[in-house]
């Protein structure tokens, strides 16, 4: 590829599986210039058959390890896998450095895994603009599972359950607080709870806490139908996978009942509500940019408060 | 050019030093653009697929160990096997003056050299994305 390849004419290419089309269409999605759009809107369409997990939990839980070792296991029973791992960009430079690849490196050489990260670029809620679009774009070059790997979220920051088939919340132990899932409010938007790092000796306290935790049934899951299993894993010998892809594979079955189209229906509910508030936001950030100044004086003069003016803002830029 | 460079960096070979190369990373990301590295011992294989896949603007190679005229036809061999010709090339480290002008004959973009200060550094891949132009 060294002329421009337009993104329609990448689409092809893309979905006979070739890495490099894959890869410029994810770049292209992330530049979210007009151009990719329409380019979009045709993946969107052919996309569907995916199935979407979602691994999120505090920073430094074994996210990262863990998906590697989980996309392996996947691997092992067929079918490709990509994982799109999402880290947060740094709100004074725009840059950002990547550091979940670095845990994944024994996938490097498998042709049918493909590896992306992503910088947030100021997007909140652990995920970037352009992830889900990348879950399109490896669903449709016939990735059958994609796993994302969440920014190590805090509070609130929990659009990955709003997003994915099968959402994993990681917790690990002898991070100091006994149960960061119910501190950072994500006890309950997991369909599986996990507990990293089972090799370690305080890791048992975890798994009983999480477990009564939710025996206590204050916080169930997001679907009455669904036990949601305490799984504990070690990521660097392998203990507790199996029964990870298990309860992952039974969690899978359920999207296809009555209450799994419900879920399927939440998430299309969410893309549309998110993709609006981008192409709003952007809009207006950009039929603004002229006005801003002036009324910004005005505000500052204080002629004039912070409502009036930036409802005339709002008039102005999106009349 | 809102989008931020994306810039791989990787350290192929023996060497087991990966300091220097983490504060490039950090000054990259200081600069604006986003910075994957690769960790110790890469293969060319393994940093020309991390590369492909992540679909970055500039692969830049750190090595210390004097294997840059196997390491870098290697990795412009697999790269054309997958038909990417448009991706910045950048070697880092120390090496004699002699390898510098055979890296560059091969393809190398640029290369730079141990004591190169890091603004020099920006600078030098902010200018080589933009002559390639937009992809
Ligand atoms: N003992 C032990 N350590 C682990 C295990 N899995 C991961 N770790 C370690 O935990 C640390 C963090 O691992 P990561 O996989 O980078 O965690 P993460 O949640 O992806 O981190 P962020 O992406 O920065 O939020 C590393 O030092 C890992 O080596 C495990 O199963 N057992
Ligand atoms: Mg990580």
């Amino acid at each position: 590829m060294s002329a421009y390849v337009p993104s329609t004419a990448l689409i092809p290419r893309a979905e006979a599986g070739e890495i490099p089309s894959i890869a410029r269409l994810i770049s292209r999605a992330e530049a979210g210039l007009p151009e990719a759009r329409p380019a979009l809107a045709q993946i969107y369409k052919k996309a569907g058959r995916a199935h979407v997990i979602g691994i999120t939990g505090v920073p430094g839980s074994g996210k990262s390890t863990l998906v590697a070792a989980l996309a392996a296991r996947l691997r092992a029973l067929g079918g490709k896998v990509g994982i799109v791992a999402v880290d947060p960009s740094s709100p004074y430079s725009g840059g950002a450095i990547l550091g979940d690849r670095i845990r994944m490196t024994e996938l490097a050489q498998d042709p049918g895994i493909y590896i992306r990260s992503m910088a947030t670029r100021g997007a909140m809620g652990g995920m970037a603009r352009a992830t889900l679009d990348a879950v399109d774009i490896l669903d449709l070059g016939g990735f059958e599972t994609v796993i994302i790997e969440t920014v190590g979220v805090g509070q609130d920051e929990v659009e990955i359950a709003k997003a994915s088939h099968t959402t994993v919340v990681v917790s690990a132990p002898g991070l100091g607080d006994e149960i960061q899932a119910i501190k950072a409010g994500m006890l309950e938007i997991a369909d599986i709870h996990l507990v990293s790092k089972c090799d370690r000796s305080d890791a048992n306290r975890t798994l009983m806490d999480l477990k009564q935790m939710l025996t206590l049934g204050a916080h169930s899951g997001p679907r009455p139908e669904w036990q949601v299993p305490v799984v504990g894993v070690c990521s660097f010998n392998g203990q507790g996978f199996e029964e990870l892809v298990d309860a992952i594979q039974k969690h899978q079955h359920t999207l296809s009942t009555e209450s799994g189209k419900k879920r399927r229906l939440s998430i299309a509910s969410f893309r549309l509500q998110k993709t609006a508030e981008n192409l709003l936001i952007e809009r207006f950030t950009q039929a603004s940019a002229a006005l801003r100044p002036k009324l910004a004086e005005r505000l500052s003069a204080r002629d004039g408060d912070p409502y009036t003016l930036a409802s005339e803002l709002l008039a102005a830029a999106l009349a | 050019m809102s989008q931020p460079i994306r810039v791989l960096l990787a350290k192929v070979g023996l060497d087991g030093h990966d300091r220097g190369v983490r504060v490039v990373a950090r000054t990259l990301r200081d600069a604006g653009m986003d910075v994957i590295y690769s960790g110790l011992h890469r293969t060319p294989e393994e940093v020309v697929s991390a590369a492909i896949q992540e679909d970055v603007d500039i692969l830049g190679v750190s090595l210390l160990s004097g294997v840059q005229l196997t390491v870098f036809p290697k990795i412009f061999k697999l790269l054309a096997e997958k038909g990417v010709s448009d991706m910045i090339i950048v070697a880092g480290g120390v090496m004699p003056d002699e390898d510098v002008v055979e890296l560059k004959n091969m393809g190398v973009h640029e290369v730079m050299l141990q004591d190169t200060p890091p603004d020099a550094i920006v600078k030098t891949l902010t200018r080589l994305v933009t002559e390639r132009g937009p992809r």
